[in-house]
């Protein structure tokens, strides 16, 4: 019998790799345990080993053909002699083909995934600048952080492994190259000490980019964020700013599971003091990253990993910003407003393209860019002119950003609205594992379109 | 070290003393209801400060606990204004905004008065580290009472001081009591000094109640981070006189305790040498503490007059 060798997933978030290298070749015997090839990802490049043993039947791809899809068969392995019993043995087939199948789910989910990250980017607008090439969120980040510390000599960063090992999602990849180790600093796994010494430095004059690996282990920091950057301002009667950007990955990477999938949006959002941004494009993470990096205060900027390989083109003049407190409209429409930021702009856009679609509904998409402060103008303006708005986010709901935008809008627009707000969030309970649960946790395209008709009335 | 001269004497005689009267006048004021929240009194601790202050560079930077009126007056700061913060006037450090625990002199390298125990020790790490990434020869002092010493950032901020070989010198104020728990009811192993060894930071205990004794230990520290050693703990073994804050009775110790430790009163201490030395007379001496109480009647006057902060300081000063 034959087996099939897939593309591994080297990492939660990675959807297909690159295959750099074979480690065997055909008619080879391979043990279970020998590398077999070099698969690299977005991340890394990792050695793969054979878990299954027989003799190399056939090699599937060539090396260095890229852009392979996690689950995709890259090799045969089977026993040459054996290869006619395997047609005889219906059922062992079917056991094979009822593992598809079940593969093919999860590829499908996988792919939804990699779907996301391949929607359109924003409109081009001529007064864009935008580059013809595309490039990632990751570059972008970098590219921009890259530039602030070539103007800024007091501008550096500091993290876990955001040095030597070129950041745990890459997005400080060649920085320590470039600027070296007293302006790119590994820090031991301490955030409640590296944060407090970041903010002594902000206090002091300096202006560093401090990187958590995710956001939750900014909980582990959460005082010094809270009670010493934020406050200190006030306390000392403006004498003493903190220009400092605390950024990472934040909300649901793919099965990490609860510690580590946590939407932080409202928390920060709610402390005077902070400002708060959420990227959605390559684009805007370079706007408002340059922004953040140039702002006196302190800037919660919140990437999010499963963007972090969305491309799309960018405006590469090095002194193009973003202005903060400013949201885009992302699409224009007369029917609902749906006001949105970070990843689900591109679930809203999705929804918004089967809503036309399916109901005739013409969805004007408001992607927040920052949270705080909040561009209440361009809601308030967009819902007076739809009447009907939803808003779309992943964090828990209870006292979400939606929820203070639902509270504004009945403030200061109740005349207009036709119908209840409606929110649209995460289920009201830490994250599950499994990939069926997650799935069910996070808010989905259909989910949105489902809010989307309640606020239309559409049964 | 530096032979102390006839002025340092004073000078020592005068910042202790001037404390003392501060607090003094502040707690009168505080029971008059004219200082509210909360307010740690220094008195009994001065010689730690004023030691300290001997050897220090202006451009030297300082960051401290809630306990932190002393630490602004050996800074040289207003008394008037110190007081008007305390106060909550808009003459006040920070406009009336911080109060008590949260004062602040950028100019003068102060970086507060910190609320919440512990946090100075990492922001003043980063002050120091700051001095370093710029090329300074200054180092930043670093204040943390002994109930901070059991708090896991500080252990934190010493590694990262240690493997980056920051200009941070660590006082340690031990005064014996983090609020009401002494400090052996709280800290498995009383030699808080010692608590950066794992880490490679020298350390020493220090007589707190003796300015000299301060000076020694501190020149001493002092000069080992200021060449690029890396960090530095000094212990300074020193007593509260008050309650951890105002509304603080101090029932968890005896009476006894107390004068027993009025027997080595720090500035009594300032001027018996001064006397014995002849550097001053009794009248000369008489002469600094009328002049001190009548300076720190003023800035109780000055800070009772000076106006409460406009209502529309609520909203500035939150963003820059």
């Amino acid at each position: 019998m034959s087996t099939e060798i897939l593309m591994p997933a080297l990492s939660p978030t990675m959807t297909e790799g690159n295959l750099s290298k074979w480690l065997i070749k055909k008619g080879d015997t391979v043990k279970a345990g020998d590398l077999i090839a070099e698969i690299e990802t977005d991340k890394a490049t990792m050695e793969v080993e054979a878990v299954d043993e027989g003799v190399v039947l056939d090699l599937l791809f060539k090396e260095g053909e890229a852009n392979i899809p996690v689950n995709k068969a890259i090799a045969i392995i089977g026993d040459p002699n054996e290869k006619v019993e395997v047609k005889k043995e219906a059922p062992i087939e079917k056991v094979i083909e009822e593992k598809k199948i079940e593969k093919n789910i999860e590829t499908k989910i996988e792919n939804k995934k990699a779907n996301i990250i391949d929607t359109p980017s924003p409109k081009i607008e001529e007064d864009r600048n935008l580059s013809s090439e595309e490039i990632t969120m990751r570059q972008a980040l970098r590219d921009t952080m890259a530039e602030e510390m070539r103007k800024d000599n007091k501008v550096f960063i500091l993290g876990e492994e955001v040095a030597e090992y070129q950041g745990a999602y890459k997005v400080t990849q060649g920085l320590l190259q470039e600027f070296g180790k007293e302006r790119v600093l590994d820090t031991p796994i301490s955030e409640h000490g590296f944060t407090g010494l970041a903010v002594g430095a902000a206090f002091k004059g300096l202006r560093p980019i401090l990187e958590f690996m995710t956001f939750n282990f900014s909980m582990q920091a959460i005082d010094q964020i809270i009670n010493s950057a934020a406050k200190t301002l006030y306390m000392s009667g403006g004498q003493i700013n903190c220009p400092i950007v605390f950024r990472g990955p934040n909300g649901a990477a793919a099965q990490v599971a609860a510690q580590h999938s946590q939407d932080f949006s409202s928390w920060y959002s709610q402390v005077p003091g902070l400002k708060v941004i959420a990227p959605s494009t390559p684009y805007n993470a370079k706007g408002l990253l340059r922004s953040a990096i140039s702002d006196p205060n302190p800037i919660i900027f919140l990437e999010n990993e499963i963007l972090y390989g969305l491309k799309g083109p960018v405006n590469n003049d090095v002194n193009f910003s973003i202005p903060i407190g400013k949201a885009n409209i992302e699409k224009e429409g007369k029917d609902l407003t749906i006001v949105t930021y970070s990843i689900m702009l591109q679930k809203s856009k999705e929804a918004a393209l089967r809503l036309k679609e399916e109901y005739n509904l013409d969805a004007e998409i408001i992607d927040l860019q920052t949270l705080r402060p909040l561009d209440t103008e361009t809601i308030l303006n967009s819902v007076k002119k739809t009447n009907r708005l939803i808003t779309v986010e992943e964090s828990w709901p209870f006292g979400s950003v939606g929820s203070e935008i639902a509270n504004i809008v009945q403030r200061d627009a109740f005349d207009y609205l036709d119908s209840p707000v409606i929110k649209v969030n995460s289920a009201d309970v830490p994250m599950p594992y499994a990939l069926s649960l997650e799935k069910l946790y996070l808010p989905q395209v259909d989910d949105i379109i489902n809010a989307a008709k309640k606020v239309s009335y559409i049964k | 070290m530096k032979k102390l001269q006839k002025a340092d004497y004073i000078k020592m005689y005068s910042f202790m003393l001037k404390i003392r009267r501060f607090e003094e006048r502040a707690a009168q004021l505080y029971g008059m209801g004219k200082i509210g929240g909360f307010c740690h009194l220094y008195i009994g601790q001065e010689a730690v400060v004023v030691g300290i202050l001997m050897t220090i560079d202006k451009n030297d930077s300082v960051v401290t606990t809630y306990r932190d009126h002393g630490h602004m007056i050996a800074r040289g700061l207003d008394p008037k204004r110190i007081m008007a913060e305390l106060t909550g006037r808009e003459d006040g450090y920070s406009a009336g905004k911080g109060g008590s625990m949260h004062m602040f002199s950028k100019e003068n390298n102060f970086y507060g008065g910190h609320g919440i125990v512990g946090a100075q020790v990492p922001i003043g790490t980063g002050i120091a580290f700051t001095h370093k990434y710029n090329g300074e020869k200054n180092i930043c002092r670093t204040y943390i009472g002994d109930g901070a010493m059991n708090n896991g950032q500080v252990f934190e901020a010493f590694n990262l001081a240690s493997l980056w070989k920051l200009p941070v010198l660590y006082i340690i104020e031990n005064n014996k009591y983090g609020m009401g728990t002494s400090v052996d009811r709280a800290a498995a192993g009383l030699d808080l000094y010692k608590r950066g060894e794992a880490f490679g930071i020298p350390g020493e205990k220090v007589d707190g109640m003796n300015v000299f004794s301060v000076i020694e230990a501190a020149d001493k520290a002092g000069k080992y981070v200021r060449e690029g050693n890396g960090p530095y703990i000094i212990e300074v073994q020193t007593y509260r006189y008050r309650g951890h804050s105002m509304s603080d009775p101090a029932k968890y110790r005896t009476k006894e305790e107390l004068d027993n430790y009025k027997q080595t009163d720090p500035i009594e201490i300032v001027k018996a040498e001064i006397l014995k030395k002849k550097i001053a007379t009794n009248d000369e001496i008489e002469k600094i503490n009328k002049d001190t109480l009548e300076e720190i009647k003023n800035a109780a006057e000055f800070a009772t007059n000076s106006p409460f902060p406009k209502d529309s300081e609520l909203y500035t000063d939150v963003y820059l």
